[in-house]
């Protein structure tokens, strides 16, 4: 039975692109089917970050129109194989993506994938509401910091009354992603905690990202952080939390300020 | 200058010459692409169009792949044609005798 999984937060730049990919990829390296579907119209992004930037043919508006089908505009990565990805287009607006359209399109792509990762635009506006309208569950990314938890919290009303399983009085399972999470400020409070943010929003979590250049490392070179370098701080963090979307239970690994950056970055490969 | 800082704190090989150079190819074809936003779905298309003037195809058997490189890109379309094929041309006269 395919989920559909919309990844949100309100806010931009707070890591929804990332963490699509890392999640997708780290979902299909465990032997998941995998789509990624960028609903970023207008401004698409997760091609460049998934590095099929030089492949996209057609794309999601195409298919919503009906100008290809489906199998022609799926990319497939070229490292893993049962991962693909849908682009958004570049050179349309969100006005261009109707309800019913999206609606063909997920339904479509619920019979071929385990998974379907919806990355969400950035606001509130169509684009974004589009990304979570037909979605069984939502990650919401968020980063330790005021507007992102405020912007968040926007969106968990939105996704408690504007989804079709909202709709149908039913609940949309929603999980927090907090990403960019670095330790040392944490400690020094100079920024919020885990705990704050978990006490505000009021649900459950689902990982912690720490902040790490090897985010920036592997959008560099176009590819999830997962699949360039697994060992990593953030990958480990990302592939824990793929293994709780599938409903394992691991305990969660809160980064600690104890150990110097490099000595994070370098050390700790036992586990 | 900030390939030296890179060199400087990361230490390992720098991933942002790999960047820089993605950069350049994926924007000099954006930027061609201004004003002529379908030109792929336009050139299938019309590809499509010539082809089924002769072959009776199926659409689900076509795919079209895209490779952008540096200086040149590759537009591959592929389409497949059963074997012993019953062109358009031929079969029309069939009918029509």
């Amino acid at each position: 039975m395919a989920k559909v999984l919309v990844v949100t937060s309100g806010k931009g730049g707070v890591g929804k692109t990332t963490s699509t990919a890392a999640l997708g990829a780290a979902l299909a390296q465990r032997g998941e089917s995998v789509a990624v579907v960028d609903f970023d119209v207008g401004l698409r992004n997760l091609d460049l970050v998934m590095g099929a930037e030089r492949r996209v043919v057609f794309d999601l508006i195409n298919v919503v129109q009906g100008v290809a089908k489906l199998q022609q505009a799926l990319i497939r990565d070229k490292r893993v194989e049962n991962l693909w990805l849908l682009p958004a287009s570049q050179t349309r607006d969100k006005d261009a993506l109707t309800d019913e359209g999206v609606g063909r399109v997920i339904a479509d792509l619920r019979t071929r994938f385990d998974w379907v990762l919806c990355d969400s635009p950035a606001g509130i506006e169509r684009g974004a509401t589009l990304a979570m309208r037909y979605a069984d569950e939502a990650v919401i990314v968020t980063n330790p910091e005021v507007s992102s938890v405020r912007d968040s919290d926007r969106i968990i009303g939105m996704l408690d009354s504007k989804t079709v399983k909202a709709e149908k009085g039913e609940r949309i399972t929603k999980h927090v992603l907090i990403t960019r999470y670095d330790p040392v400020r944490a400690a020094k409070g100079e920024m919020l905690g885990i705990d704050d943010i978990l006490e505000i929003l009021a649900i459950p979590l689902l990982g912690i990202i720490p902040e790490s250049q090897d985010v920036l490392r592997a959008s560099n070179v176009g590819s999830p952080v997962t699949l360039n370098d697994a060992a990593s701080a953030p990958a480990r963090a990302y592939f824990d939390a793929a293994r709780r979307l599938t409903g394992e239970q691991i305990a969660m690994l809160v980064p600690t300020e104890r150990r110097g950056f490099m000595n994070r970055l370098l050390g700790r490969r036992a586990a | 200058m900030s390939i030296n800082l890179l060199r400087l704190f990361g230490g390992r090989n720098a991933t942002a010459p790999v960047a820089r150079e993605r950069l350049q190819i994926l924007l000099a074809h954006e930027r061609g692409l201004l004003g002529q936003p379908d030109l792929l779905v336009t050139l299938r298309e019309e590809i499509l169009a010539v082809v089924s003037r002769h072959i009776q195809l199926d659409p689900d058997k076509v795919t079209v792949k895209l490779d952008r490189g540096k200086t040149v890109s590759t537009l591959e379309v592929d389409i497949e044609v059963p074997n012993g094929f019953e062109t358009v041309v031929r079969g029309g006269r069939r009918a029509a005798g």
